[in-house]
């Protein structure tokens, strides 16, 4: 055999990053065969994630030294069970969102004044390198580049539609996440002058804490909550992602938001898990409640469908946060170790699932209706039956109501929630959900009223399945959990079933 | 077989439900053979199960969710006892809203989310697992909303949100109080009993008013009761499956999977909550009678009779005596058979004469008298008058709460027999005895249409004959007594 392609050296992981980064490159080349290489690219990657898992979970974690040099000198790309679960999603979230681009952004659906065609694609493709790169790597510098990259196109995306308002929502993006960065490389610095290695798990050897470990520990911390739009640095998220056209709002809520989040486990959770003191944890937590419950109230009271899907993402973002002061919580009476953990980023994979099938059916009502006034979504549910159950598939994922992969997350956090005598971490899940429940089945309710009758533009049933099948997946990921919980504890660190003592 | 049948029957209004969903609005015949073949599948394998688990086997279906966390589905005489009686009426319901909605709107969506519902209620039946409980408790909540809300109009809008808000508020704490308890001991099975032993009382008590709480709501218990009332702006078929089989049942059904299987008779003795919950079902027993004195609209009176009959079955569960649980368990079936057919005869009446209110009933039996006469014996029964059902269900509770020692019990009975007459036969009173203001002179007969007929005369005859012949081995009664004495008694 020429290739051997299970063989443990062939690099599949470097594969996740490097096809999406050529067929950008011909994407921007020529804009008449960007939709099909995009397409083509999305779905080579989520067949080698695919692959990474089966790898994973028989051989353990895969690992591939970038030009054979092992680290410190080298870098590694490394893949265990958290980084494949987020390239098969991120590989999921990148087909639906292409293919429902596909359309709207063309060559041949466009005027040649139109920017759109050209810079959708090459730009969606930068985002799914970057998150891919993200998850897969290891090393600190690598990683802010990763974040560099899908920051920069994510922000043009944003402006993608050309009107005032988008390039407002984009500059406040990219000052927000510029910020971001120049806090993460602050602290990068500052560990490797420290510790002169930026490799997470040499550090995690090597880290002792000490005044400049923890300062640069906090900078890190600070820079990629401003990336995740943790509260209360989450400003620039709901502008920014209602602004931009749905397939880019569904790339940028699904995946964008995403990276951040898993560095920071990383960084905690692998780097330097005695730093985590009681307090540190408990003020996370509140970072998190406090997202969660405003996030929550202001996504109450838009009047625009889009605004109120990306208000959501900040609610549901700060979930996932919890896992600080829920790590390890008193799981003795139960059958699963790493509950908390493990429902974090259970939490993390629905969100992505739900929120990519929620913009990509708020897109379909725009087609259909011309804007995303909440007012305008009358009568869809008999007009676009399709969207209507996908938007509701996808609500009842976020709302972590059952069975969905939002319900097992919550009710793996909920477990250790109250297992560990936090009760009040439980209530906020509780009401969390219960709040999610008003801002999502006010949309809801108002597809199923009938007066007054709008016109309507037809958007075929294949493309509304997009969301359909999107919002599908967010489901059966609660009822078929177990392979993803098995594939989530390859190699988990050790935190996460013990906490941070 | 065995592992496979609970799943089968699930599946039977499962897959149902999936196909409607996309077939095309006009293809309505496609969608009532469908329905119907899902619903005498359904028949079929409650019927060899309801044979097979009379002489001693089990059914069981299991599917890994969490390692340790299952999905378990378990067909045991209580399972079948609320499954037989979902399978049935869902077959008959579905025959009457076909006829109903003859030429309606929105149909596959209304048949593809009424099948989900019966699916959530099958699924509630069977769960064997405190969280296959919920799972299918939440789907039912959300299968049943868009049939609440649907004919889109302002009322039903708002019917429905205040039906959402109730019933998420009460999943809220059900859930709350499931994983508070499965923190301290695991996932909770409903076979393995005794799981709770050794827990703190106070921790007992406190979860166990969540719980009950958390599925008074469905249940629509006093005074959690306040979405009932005004989800009878659904089209009679929903209310009609609301009101006897899926939502205030799943709610009555899951308190007593809870006091029975989960705590224990003993545990929930030893910790005193059994009398105050005896206490919160005799309160809404008199209140919701009290109630539907008040109303004039048909099915609003219908509906808070609801309320106070539920907690017939709460009443008896609480009581502890076997023959008060005998008398509440038979109540289940008993109240869904005169139920439904009550609100099978107040959607014909409206669809086809326009009779909405009681002030319009005067006369109404000589132009409608087959579907008064189910309509009187299912009122006859509510109220209690031997040999239709309802007596035998009240003959049981009173037996059993003298036997528990709990005397003052009749004095409800008493009173809610006497309330349940006083709003009810006013009605028959009505129909059969005046004489109609309007000449009767129509130009079609509103009976016309035999499959709105023929579905409230079969359940009326059910109903008698749940109480005739009480004795025969798979009337309600009967199951219920092999409930109680295979299951509870050691």
């Amino acid at each position: 055999m020429l290739l051997d392609l299970a063989a443990p050296d062939f690099p599949w992981i470097a594969l996740s990053v490097a096809i999406p980064l050529f067929a950008a490159l011909i994407a921007a080349l020529s804009s008449a065969l960007a939709p099909v290489v995009a397409m083509i690219a999305a779905l080579l990657c989520l067949g080698a994630a695919l692959w990474t898992a089966v790898l994973v979970t028989t051989h353990g974690a895969q690992e591939v030294a970038v030009g054979a040099w092992p680290p410190p000198l080298g870098i590694v790309l490394r893949a265990d069970g958290l980084a494949v679960a987020m390239l098969i999603t991120a590989g999921l979230v990148s087909i639906a969102a292409f293919a429902f681009a596909r359309q709207a952004f063309s060559a041949r659906t466009q005027t040649p004044e139109t920017r759109s065609a050209y810079s959708f694609w090459p730009l969606g493709l930068c985002v799914l390198a970057g998150v891919n790169a993200a998850f897969v790597s290891n090393d600190l510098f690598n990683l802010y580049v990763a974040l560099e990259l899908t920051t920069i196109a994510a922000a043009a995306l944003v402006a993608m539609s050309g009107s005032r308002a988008a390039f407002e929502a984009a500059i406040r993006y990219l000052m927000f996440a510029l910020l971001g960065s120049l806090f993460y490389l602050l602290g990068v610095v500052l560990t490797y002058s420290t510790h002169g290695v930026l490799d997470i798990r040499l550090l995690a050897i090597s880290a002792e804490s000490g005044p400049s470990t923890i300062a640069a520990a906090a900078l890190m911390s600070a820079g990629l909550m401003t990336k995740m739009a943790l509260f209360p640095l989450h400003a620039w998220l709901p502008p920014a992602h209602s602004a931009a056209p749905a397939p880019a709002s569904a790339l940028l809520s699904a995946l964008v938001v995403k990276p951040p989040f898993v560095i920071l486990l990383r960084i905690w959770f692998e780097a330097m898990p005695e730093l985590v003191t009681p307090t540190l944890a408990q003020a996370f937590g509140a970072l998190g409640a406090c997202g969660v419950l405003l996030g929550s109230i202001l996504a109450m009271r838009q009047e625009r469908l889009k605004l109120v899907v990306a208000y959501s993402t900040v609610a549901q973002l700060g979930y996932l946060v919890l896992v600080f002061p829920l790590a390890g919580g008193g799981g003795a009476q139960q059958p699963w170790a790493a509950g908390a953990w493990t429902g974090a980023i259970f939490l993390t994979l629905s969100h992505a699932l739900a929120k990519g099938a929620m913009f990509l059916a708020a897109g379909a009502f725009v087609e259909a209706r011309g804007n995303d006034r909440l007012d305008s979504l009358v009568g869809l549910a008999r007009e676009m039956p399709i969207s209507c159950f996908a938007f509701g598939l996808a609500a009842v994922s976020l709302m972590g109501l059952p069975p969905s992969g939002g319900f097992t997350g919550k009710y793996l956090l909920l477990t250790s929630s109250f297992a560990s005598g936090q009760w009040w971490w439980g209530i906020v899940l509780v009401v969390g959900g219960l709040l999610s429940a008003v801002y999502l089945f006010g949309p809801l309710s108002l597809m199923f009223a009938r007066e007054p009758a709008l016109a309507v533009t037809p958007v075929s049933r294949a493309r509304q399945s997009i969301a359909l099948l999107l919002g599908l997946l967010s489901i059966l990921l609660g009822l078929f959990s177990e392979a993803p919980y098995r594939l989530l504890q390859v190699d988990r660190p050790g935190a996460a079933a013990e906490g941070f003592t | 077989m065995t592992r496979a049948l609970p799943l089968l029957v699930l599946s039977t209004s499962l897959i149902p439900a999936c196909l409607i969903f996309f077939l095309a609005e006009k293809s309505a015949r496609m969608r009532t053979v469908i329905n119907l073949s899902g619903a005498i599948a359904k028949l079929a394998l409650v019927a060899i199960m309801l044979e097979g688990v009379r002489s001693g086997a089990t059914y069981e279906f299991r599917h890994t969710l969490l390692p340790g966390l299952e999905l378990v589905l378990r067909v045991d005489p209580l399972a079948l006892l609320f499954l037989t009686l979902s399978a049935f009426l869902w077959f008959l319901t579905t025959i009457y809203a076909i006829a109903y909605f003859h030429n309606g709107k929105d149909l596959s969506r209304f048949f593809g989310f009424f099948s989900l519902c019966v699916a959530a209620t099958t699924g509630i039946a069977l769960s064997g697992s405190f969280v296959t409980f919920f799972i299918f408790y939440e789907l039912l909540t959300l299968a049943t909303w868009p049939l609440v809300i649907h004919n889109g109009d302002q009322a039903s809008i708002s019917a429905g949100r205040r039906y959402l808000v109730y019933t998420m508020c009460g999943s809220a704490l059900l859930l709350a109080a499931i994983v508070w308890l499965e923190s301290l001991v695991g996932p909770i099975e409903f076979a393995r009993r005794n799981a709770l032993a050794g827990l703190d009382e106070w921790t007992l008590r406190l979860a166990f008013a969540l719980l009950v709480a958390g599925l008074a709501v469905k249940a629509a218990m006093v005074p959690l009761h306040g979405w009932l009332p005004n989800a009878m702006v659904a089209p009679a078929p929903v209310s009609a499956l609301l009101h006897a089989v899926a939502v205030v049942k799943a709610g009555a059904f899951g308190i007593v999977r809870v006091i029975y299987d989960v705590y224990g008779v003993a545990l929930v003795d030893g910790i005193g909550v059994g009398l105050p919950l005896a206490v919160m079902a005799s309160l809404t027993i008199v209140y919701g009678s009290l109630r539907a004195l008040q109303q004039n609209d048909i099915k609003r009176r219908l509906a808070y009779s609801t309320v106070s009959q539920v907690s017939y079955i709460v009443l008896g569960a609480s009581l502890f005596g076997p023959y008060a649980t005998i008398g509440g368990l038979a109540h289940l079936v008993h109240q869904g058979l005169m139920k439904i057919t009550l609100f099978f005869c107040a959607g014909s009446l409206a669809k086809q004469i326009g009779v909405t209110r009681i002030d319009q009933l005067d006369g109404v039996a000589h132009r409608m008298p087959l579907t008064m006469s189910a309509f009187s014996i299912a009122a006859l029964g509510m109220i209690g008058i031997p040999p239709i059902a309802g007596f035998i269900s009240k003959w049981y509770l009173g037996f059993g709460a003298v036997q528990a020692g709990q005397a003052w019990v009749l004095l409800v009975l008493a009173a809610s027999s006497l309330l349940n007459a006083a709003y009810l036969l006013p009605l028959l009173a009505r129909a059969w005895l005046r004489s109609s203001p309007e000449p009767t002179s129509e130009k079609r007969n509103p009976e016309s249409d035999r499959w709105l007929i023929w579905p409230p005369l079969i359940t009326a005859a059910a109903a008698l004959a749940a109480g005739v012949f009480a004795g025969f081995v798979y009337s309600p009664l009967s199951w219920a007594t092999l409930i109680i004495s295979e299951t509870y008694t050691p």
